[in-house]
């Protein structure tokens, strides 16, 4: 019975609708959209031609000596294990939690929806400083997997929302008709189905813990970013803060490639005759209280708990008077960058989704793939790599708005590539092949029908780089113009002297006005089907 | 399990929405502008120029490891005083300390004022700073400045115990008690911090190698807690989670000022006289080589080792003042019964073999 599923998706994917003898993968790119798509590579790529430039600074024997040590053998360890659990948790709750709004039947699964999107509106150094204060106990390997899976689940659940909502219901017809239950269909079916949804995803979550510092730091677990900070704070060696950051490097290239293995053997797409159906609702029956407790449990822990915390730091202590004028001065900073960085990264991921989709061939993934490396390193590297190429290439915007901007879409691109690409591979090919039949040419297939087609996910990127430029700190602190504050450099100001009072409103407006995209961002998500298949909704 | 109120209103939802996401991007850019339009830099920009004032005498840019809530008062002065502009850049002093060495020759900066002797060291080490004028270096005594004349220190930090005197009531006063058995699990340390590794390369320079390894593996099978910064080892004594943390002498301060004295449990005891536990570290100041206002800059050298200046920081931050005459705060012992190691400041910049050292006891993962 297992079998069916591939041989149906092999024969969608083989013979696309519309019959075209040649399948996407073989077509040349517009030269715009190749050339756009290497522009960006380049601009990811940069940080890492300055970190092996750097590390090899002293020569291979010093790198070599630097790295051949036990010492080294740990800290991979600590970090790849720190990595491979969070991700494995995310990818539990974030698609335990896509499930349950989209397909069971749980009451109040319409706010649920929002609710679980919302930690991305919360920085993980807020989320671990508000942990490891209240219950010193945590410090350690849990609480960094803790507060590094409230924070980052999201990013395996939206893609897996936007995903289920996409399946065809034929193929769990047809498996029901065929006296599959509906437990052994949620698993193995529904799950098989999403897997490349939901490897995307967890890509960026193991990527992102590789680089996070703020929950570690706070967490005291010493893995490889914990290392790096070290030597730039107290052994004053950005080489050898470099030749640290190589294998971070090496492991996100491994990452990487196995991610894009494991999707290029799930091939997504529903198979495109007729109007797209909403499958249909899963009754929970006994198991719905158990499931409102387990939701609860998630949102409180990614959530409810660091508001709490914020809200009394604000009311306990001592206060000196907080000017509302530079809070909403820093915000309006915060959102301009914010804004600034979304429309700079999306536009770039533009091309690079594109090709990533629907032009297939080992040159699109390669520069697909080096856009998602820089994403594993420390904030203060990719800042530090971005002083040395500003100071000698980019000298007039040096400690400009421009270079931060830059810098931010150097870390963030990835999340917007992966939301391009999805959106694109999860519409139908057939479109385009009708266009190119009636004569159109690449480049205006490209612009008028591709395009157009990933404008769900462009939205779905910008918010979710607006949101990570927001939280953003090392590289802001290092790259912005002298004299700008935002909600999150104020914040550290702040928290570096005590002053938690103090530091409390700027935390508070940092999450409030990060909860009002991330809701758009899911709202969004889900108003999309409903207008494209308006008749065909079901109830149960 | 009618749905259909939430469906009909989606499409809606969906364009208020996006209304909202327009409304808050033109706010943000509405709030930027403004800021920009006034005249002044953005909030807590220190020294913004006073649009009535006559005429600007130039302009700096300082690269500050020192929290601009801590200093921006007495930059606020200095611009009130000489008419010159200060521009400024906060950030760790490690972390600064990286971006003057990657800048090189083009750096934007002219002044560094950081947080500790060592980031300074490492940026003289690099051939950045500019020498600075001998009526400067002469102000402060020899032990608190560059050997080779290269930055100054501007105000003095003890390292001591911070301890909580509820579980602590007779304190230790030398690093060698601490390693009496009953503290065993009861020691707080910062292993990335640039003063606690200043203190080892002090240990290491008054007892040699072999006595500063005796002391650390002791430290070590002491099982301290280890801390991402000061701050949280004197939090973690103050709340009771250890008894005994080893910080600089203003911490305990800072908590005060925030939070009110009696809020605060922990308290500070400093080291016996001689102890190699009680460093005197500084922070400083030096003038970049690659400067263009390099009077200015020394102007503000001077400022800042001036009366003014120096009364600011003893009563402030609760820092030493360098420059003789000027009184400590309250309560704080004098600075000649704190300083008997007679180290050069300069050398706490050479902290690799310090590192390299707690990394083989256990003490630092490099």
């Amino acid at each position: 019975m297992s079998e069916l599923v591939p041989k149906v998706q092999l024969f969608a994917a083989a013979v696309p609708p519309g019959g075209a003898p040649t399948g996407p993968r073989r077509r040349r790119p517009p030269l715009l959209v190749a050339l756009a798509g290497t522009a960006a590579a380049a601009v990811a790529v940069g940080p890492i031609w300055y970190l092996v430039d750097r590390a090899l600074e002293r020569g291979w024997d010093n790198t070599v000596d630097e790295l051949w040590q036990r010492r080294t053998l740990d800290l991979v360890a600590r970090s790849v294990g720190l990595a491979v659990t969070v991700t494995a948790a995310c990818v539990l709750i974030g698609v335990a939690a896509a499930w349950l709004v989209v397909r069971s039947n749980l009451r109040g699964r319409g706010v649920l929806r929002i609710l679980f999107a919302l930690p991305l509106a919360i920085p993980s150094y807020l989320s671990a400083f508000a942990w490891v204060s209240w219950d010193r106990d945590l410090a350690g390997f849990w609480g960094a997997t803790l507060v590094l899976t409230m924070v980052s689940y999201p990013f395996v659940y939206l893609p897996a929302v936007a995903a289920i909502r996409h399946l065809d219901p034929a193929q769990e017809e047809v498996a029901r008709s065929l006296g599959r239950s509906r437990w052994s269909i949620a698993i193995g079916l529904t799950l098989r189905q999403v897997r490349s949804s939901i490897t995307a995803g967890a890509l960026l979550v193991a990527l992102y813990v590789l680089s996070d510092f703020g929950a570690v730091a706070a967490m005291r677990y010493e893995v490889f970013t914990w290392v790096i900070y070290g030597a730039y704070r107290a052994g004053f060696n950005p080489t050898r803060a470099a030749v640290l950051a190589l294998p971070l490097i090496v492991i996100a290239l491994v990452l990487v490639t196995a991610e894009a293995r494991a999707r290029g053997r799930a091939e997504s797409a529903r198979i495109g005759s007729g109007a797209a159906r909403r499958g249909a609702q899963v009754p929970l029956g006994r198991a719905a209280p158990l499931a409102w407790l387990m939701s609860l449990t998630v949102l409180g822990a990614a959530v409810g708990f660091p508001v709490y915390r914020v809200i009394h730091w604000v009311t306990t202590f001592e206060s000196t008077e907080v000017d509302l004028g530079d809070v909403s001065r820093a915000l309006g900073k915060t959102l301009t960058l914010a804004a600034f960085a979304s429309v700079a990264t999306v536009a770039l991921a533009i091309p690079v989704g594109i090709l990533a989709a629907r032009f297939k061939s080992a040159t699109s993934l390669a520069i697909e793939r080096s856009t998602y490396v820089a994403h594993a390193l420390p904030g203060i590297v990719v800042a530090i790599s971005l002083v040395y190429i500003g100071v000698r290439v980019l000298r007039p915007i040096y400690l400009q708005t421009p270079l931060l901007v830059l810098g931010y879409v150097v870390l963030f691109l990835p999340l917007a590539v992966g939301a391009v690409r999805s959106s694109i591979e999860q519409s139908p090919v057939g479109l385009e092949e009708v266009a190119r039949s009636l004569g159109t040419t690449s480049r205006r297939v490209t612009l008028r029908i591709t395009a157009p087609l990933a404008i769900p996910g462009i939205a779905a990127g910008a918010a979710l780089v607006f949101l990570s430029t927001m939280k953003e700190l090392p590289v802001t602190l290092v790259l912005h113009p002298t004299g700008t504050e935002t909600l999150a450099t104020t914040l550290w100001r702040y928290t570096t002297i005590s002053d938690y009072a103090n530091a409390g409103p700027y935390a508070l407006a940092l999450v409030l006005f990060g909860a009002i995209p991330t809701a758009l961002l899911s709202a969004a998500l889900f108003a999309r089907r409903d207008r494209a298949a308006p008749g065909l909704r079901r109830r149960d | 399990m009618n749905q259909n109120p939430l469906h009909t209103d989606r499409r809606t939802v969906r364009r208020r929405a996006v209304a909202v996401l327009v409304g808050l991007v033109l706010l943000g850019t509405a709030c930027s502008s403004d800021s920009e339009s006034d005249g002044t830099a953005a909030p807590g920009t220190t020294a913004s120029p006073v649009d009535t004032e006559p005429a600007v005498a130039g302009s700096l840019t300082v690269y500050s490891g020192r929290s601009e809530d801590l200093v921006a008062p007495i930059l606020e002065r200095f611009t009130d005083e000489t008419g010159i502009e200060v521009a400024f850049r906060a950030g760790g002093s490690g972390e600064l300390a990286a971006q003057l060495l990657t800048e090189g020759d083009a750096s934007p900066a002219d002044v560094f004022f950081s947080q500790d002797a060592g980031a300074l060291g490492a940026v003289e080490q690099a051939g950045l700073f500019a020498a600075m004028p001998d009526d400067l270096l002469s102000i402060v005594s020899p032990e608190f400045r560059s050997a080779n004349g290269q930055w100054v220190g501007v105000s003095g930090r003890v390292r001591v115990l911070v301890v909580n005197p509820e579980l602590v009531p007779e304190p230790p006063t030398t690093i060698d008690e601490l390693l009496d058995a009953k503290w065993k699990g009861k020691l707080g340390f910062a292993p990335t911090n640039a003063s606690w590794q200043s203190f080892v390369t002090a240990l290491r320079l008054t007892r040699g190698e072999e006595g500063a390894r005796t002391w650390l593996e002791g430290f070590k099978a002491q099982e301290p807690v280890a801390y991402e910064g000061n701050s949280a080892v004197r939090d973690a004594v103050d709340a009771g989670e250890i008894a005994i943390g080893l910080t600089n002498h203003y911490y305990v301060y800072e908590k005060i000022a925030a939070e009110g004295e009696d809020a605060v449990v922990a308290r500070n005891q400093f080291l016996a006289a001689g102890d190699p536990g009680g460093l005197v570290n500084v922070a400083g100041i030096g003038v970049l080589e690659s400067s263009s206002n390099k009077d200015l800059a020394f102007r503000l050298v001077e400022f800042l080792l001036g009366e003014t200046g120096q009364t600011y920081f003893a009563e402030t931050t609760y820092e030493y003042p360098l420059r003789e005459g000027v009184p400590v705060a309250e309560g704080l012992p004098a600075l000649d019964s704190l300083q008997p190691l007679k180290i050069n400041l300069s050398d706490l910049s050479s902290i690799e073999a310090t590192q390299e050292l707690l990394s083989d006891v256990g003490l630092l993962t490099l």
